[in-house]
Parts: C-alpha cells; structure tokens; sequence
C-alpha cells in the first residue's frame, strides 16, 4: 500500500487551514515518519516523538511553506531533523558530520565474493533473513543509515534525499554507495555461507 | 578468497550505486560491463549489492503505522474529529 503517491493533498487547503485535509496529510506520511524514526532511534516511544514532533512543526510552519520543495520533501527534512535532533539528545558521542568521500577509501573494498544472489525469494526473506536485514541496517552509522532510509526504502531521489538532509548530491552518493556496500557484506556474511551449501 | 584490489575493479566500485540506479551515461554504462564481463569478483558484487537493494523493497519491511500511535497522534494535534476518516 502506498498512500502517499495515489494521495493528492492541496497545498492552498493546508496553508487556509482546512483540518480535513491536514488529517488526510497526516494520515498520507505518518507511516514512512513513524519508520524512519523507528530505524533512526530504535524504539516505539522515540519514533513516536518524532512523529509528533514532526506534525507539530508542520502545523507551526505550514504558513511560511514556500514551495521550493515538494511537499513531502520538505515534511522528510522535518522528520530528518527532528530524529537527528533526538540522536544527538540520545546519543551524543555520535558523529553526524558529512562522511569526506576519500577519508576511510578502504572501508569499500569488498571482502565477501560468494553469490547468495540466486537463492529463493522465501530463503532470503526468512523470519531470520528479514532480522539480519534489520539489524545489518540498524549498525550502520546514523550519517548514512538516514541516507540509506530515504533513498532506498521510502524511495525519494537523490535529489529529494539531498533537499531533504541539506546535502550536495555527491555527499548522498557517497553515503549511500557506502551503506549499500556495508549491507552487502553483512547480507554475503550470512547468505554466502547457504549458497556454498547449497552448492 | 584474494583480496578484490585490481585498480579496474575500485573504479567499477565507486560507480556501483550509480550504475544500478541507471544514472550514469551509456559510454560509462559500456565501460563498465566490459569490465563485468571479465571479473567474476565484480560480478558477484554487482548481483548482490542489487539482491540487497531488492530485500529492502521488499513490502515485508513496511509496516503500518499501530492504530494506537495514530490515536495518540491525531490527540495531540487536536484533530480527534477525523479519527474515523481514514482516508
């Protein structure tokens, strides 16, 4: 199911403050905000003040919504910011600056070459498979894990990723090309050895 | 295993994402799986970066959002009227 694309929210409705449609808003993101906050911060009370964070800022800023971005770009930069604002409240010892793109060049270089990519769609989508999925996402580092979410699992471009976290483009790239080849070897750590059995 | 270090592979590497997102010019497009075409080691790289990539899309990792945090949510922002107009 995918509310947000088949949904057409009226902007002039919002900004005259027409309730009815801010519910349909809310009810069309607060599914891919609560997840993101959920992958950000790790528990249900946290993605869950992020969720409300996000609408209440919305609603405090919805008059001066210039247009710039699209709608919902513009909710996913709130949303970002206010789960990167809970991180660095949670966790303050952890680094959310830009990853420099020549810094730790090494850490790329794969490691893992079986090819678990011919396994079954029900092998690799196991109860298990699925949890090594989540927990691969949930080590990666918050600078590219947020990256990671918007790009790849909620879909937006790099262009939207970029407007959304107020990066450069070849910043999102750069993160992203590294949290996919993290996850990579992570998924080869686990599949690999099944496709050697299965061999 | 030897460590995947050729200097052609680290290129292939850095476009990687690049090339599955089907951003990059046919020229490159072309270089590069010249270069597939010859390194089992890129290959099995490329076929599981897009594994990986297809598992995250996959619907199972989506999940709704719990009635009761919607509840909470449209509580807080006063909009308890349309509780009921799920749209």
């Amino acid at each position: 199911m995918n509310k947000t694309m088949s949904l057409e929210i009226s902007l002039e409705a919002l900004i005259a403050g027409d309730r009815a449609e801010f519910a349909r808003l809310v009810d069309a993101y607060s599914a891919p905000i609560y997840r993101l906050g959920l992958r950000m911060l790790g528990t249900p009370q946290d993605a869950e003040d992020v969720l409300q964070n996000t609408f209440l800022n919305v609603l405090t800023h919805l008059s001066t919504f210039e247009g710039r971005s699209s709608l919902s770009t513009w909710l996913y930069r709130i949303a970002a910011n206010e789960a990167l604002m809970l991180i660095r409240k949670r966790k303050p010892e952890v680094n959310l600056e830009p990853v420099d793109a020549e810094e730790n060049a090494e850490d790329l270089l794969p490691t893992q070459f079986a090819d678990w990519s011919a396994l079954p769609e029900d092998e690799l989508l196991s109860g298990e498979g699925k949890k090594i999925l989540d927990q691969a996402i949930q080590t990666l580092p918050e600078s590219m894990r947020i990256v990671f979410l918007l790009r790849d699992v909620e879909g937006l471009s790099i262009k939207e990723t970029a407007d959304a976290l107020n990066l450069t483009e070849t910043n999102v790239k750069t993160r992203l090309l590294r949290a996919r080849m993290f996850l990579r070897e992570q998924l080869s750590t686990y599949y690999g050895e099944r496709a050697t059995r299965e061999e | 295993m030897n460590r995947h270090d050729h200097e052609n592979c680290e290129q292939l590497l850095g476009s990687l994402s690049e090339y599955i997102d089907g951003e990059l010019t046919p020229e490159l497009c072309e270089e590069i799986e010249k270069h597939l075409a010859g390194c089992d080691d890129c290959r099995v790289v490329l076929n599981t970066t897009k594994r990986t990539i297809d598992l995250v899309h996959a619907p199972i990792e989506k999940p709704d959002l719990p009635e009761d945090v919607r509840e909470r949510l449209f509580k807080r922002l006063k909009l308890d009227d349309y509780l009921d107009q799920k749209s």
